[in-house]
């Protein structure tokens, strides 16, 4: 038995934002960052929703893999406020930032990094919950996990309930179009590696692989055009899309090692999610291919690569996403984020520790051993194929 | 080869002696301090409540016993599903954390703490899936 959870509804294409206008309600806080303030899409999401009656309040004040602290502060803004209605408005920060203080806002007596979806949470006594993303790549809108720093501890908390889910998911493709470059690939990637794993783990299931497959398609035909061509509207719409797809199937499968080893890099390096993935994408997948071949045979088909045997199909399946992390200037090694080998080196046991303790670590086809990660870390860092 | 009869007191023994034999389990759970209730609820053949208290330490299972019901032993966190699950989950018919999350069985105890070692949580069942196994 098995289930598939998604947001209640998804309202989608050019002027989706307007939708606002619809919401019924008293208050609502929009959680959000300065970055998108000063593009003007808070205030236009604000007078949608006061064009709908409802009282607004603006919190701006999350950052990039936002901390324990900006949570619990947006939560203590919350409780004052009292809405009816939270909008997550921005990237995966600023939406993952809202959902764990929704969470916090109706149950003061939870820690954040109680959240699980063994808990109970009860939510939507106090408020129901918009997700409007502004970045095309995490996903985290239409999924029930949640990704927080603890900064002292320099970890990622991955946490999950399936009471997150939005209420109402709402992609507007203007938003995304207004993205610098540098971010258009890093997100991109990132939905790339959300639906890669979502296929490839061992919780996939008949609806996660549909949805999977569709957005890896999408990511390869539409990334590099929306990374070189700002004015590529088609491409960008289809993007936004992609990426709820692959947050879609992810949510209902589970991210695999390629993760786990990202979060760890991404928490002990401060480097920003997609980049941290796309370092080590290809040396998870070579080592999570001995116990997923016919999957990745599947991928590999299609994206429209043909192959005799099932060595070739990985071979030219690694090359060809390689050839994709290059044509939108990614990492495609640790070496390439700028970490040296001694750093590498120093923070090894940290690495292999946290990418252990990782939900990523337990869904994967091929689970590694401490042993395996620590060797997958170096030749990851080295660009070396994986040989065991 | 012997069968260990579910659940039993040597059967306990049995998944000690698994446990400790699991390297996968020590690597992830080399900084784990806590201890467990494995409670088995009445159904499909079982008709009394059964308790298992298991000790885990630093990658390794110090100690492991039965105990007369849950109100006679305390520990950190305690695992309890019905018969009928515990034998699928023996079998390797039911995924460790997939059926916790679809409330097959039952997780009480410091979530935030646990999910730290999802790996070793993950190793440590299916550790009991290597104890062979005789079903009432």
């Amino acid at each position: 038995m098995w289930e598939f959870t998604s947001p209640k509804s998804i309202v989608f294409g050019e002027g989706a934002l307007e939708y606002l206008k619809e919401i019924e309600g008293k208050k609502a806080l929009i959680v959000t960052d300065k970055v998108i303030r000063r593009l003007g899409f808070a205030e236009k999401a604000a007078s949608y929703l006061r064009n709908a009656g409802l009282n607004l309040e603006i919190f701006d004040e999350v950052e990039a893999e936002p901390s324990k602290e900006t949570v619990i502060k947006c939560a203590e803004h919350a409780r004052l406020f009292e809405p009816d209605w939270i909008v997550g408005l921005g990237g995966g920060s600023c939406i993952d930032a809202a959902k764990a203080s929704w969470v916090l806002y109706e149950r003061p007596d939870v820690r954040i990094d109680e959240i699980s979806p063994l808990l109970n949470l009860g939510l939507r006594k106090k408020a129901r919950f918009v997700a409007i993303p502004t970045t095309s790549g995490t996903g985290s809108e239409a999924t029930w996990a949640i990704v927080i720093t603890d900064v002292r501890d320099r970890r990622k908390i991955e946490l999950a309930s399936k009471e997150l889910v939005a209420d109402i998911v709402i992609l507007d493709p203007q938003l995304p179009m207004t993205m610098p470059k540098r971010l258009v690939a890093d997100t991109g990637v990132d939905a790339l590696v959300n639906a890669l794993e979502a296929y490839l783990s061992q919780w996939r299931n008949c609806f996660s692989d549909v949805l999977a497959i569709n957005a890896v398609q999408a990511v390869f035909k539409y990334l590099p055009r929306s990374y070189s061509n700002s004015q590529d509207w088609e491409a960008k719409e289809n993007m936004h899309y992609a990426a709820t797809m692959a947050g879609l199937a992810f949510s209902n499968s589970q991210i695999c090692m390629a993760h786990a080893m990202g979060h760890a890099l991404g928490a002990l390096f401060k480097i920003p999610h997609g980049r941290s993935v796309a370092a080590v994408l290809t040396f998870a997948l070579e080592y999570m291919a001995k116990e997923a071949m016919e999957r990745l045979r599947a991928l590999t088909e299609a994206v429209g690569i043909e192959a005799e045997t099932d060595e070739e199909a990985l071979k030219k399946f690694i090359q060809a996403l390689k050839r994709l992390l290059r044509d939108v200037d990614e990492p495609t090694s640790i070496k390439e984020l700028g970490i040296s080998w001694e750093n590498l080196q120093s923070e090894l046991d940290n690495l292999v520790e946290r990418a252990l303790g990782s939900t990523g670590t337990v869904a994967s086809p091929r689970v590694p051993t401490a042993e395996d990660y620590r060797k997958l870390f170096v030749y990851a860092f080295e660009g070396k194929a994986i040989d065991f | 080869m012997k069968k260990f009869k579910f659940p039993s007191e040597e059967w306990i023994k049995a998944f000690k002696e698994e446990l400790n034999k699991n390297e996968a389990y020590a690597e992830a759970a080399k900084d784990w301090e806590g201890d467990f209730l494995f409670i088995v609820t009445p159904d499909e053949g079982l008709d009394k409540e059964m308790v298992f208290y298991v000790d885990l330490w630093h990658g390794k299972c110090r100690d492991v016993y039965m105990v007369l019901n849950r109100e006679a032993k305390t520990a950190e966190f305690v695992y309890e599903g019905p018969y009928s699950n515990w034998k699928k989950l023996i079998m390797g018919q039911l995924d460790p954390i997939q059926s916790l999350l679809m409330r097959k069985f039952k997780l009480k105890g410091n979530m935030a703490k646990i999910m730290r070692y999802t790996k070793a949580a993950s190793e440590l069942v299916k550790t009991a899936s290597k104890v062979p196994t005789e079903f009432i």
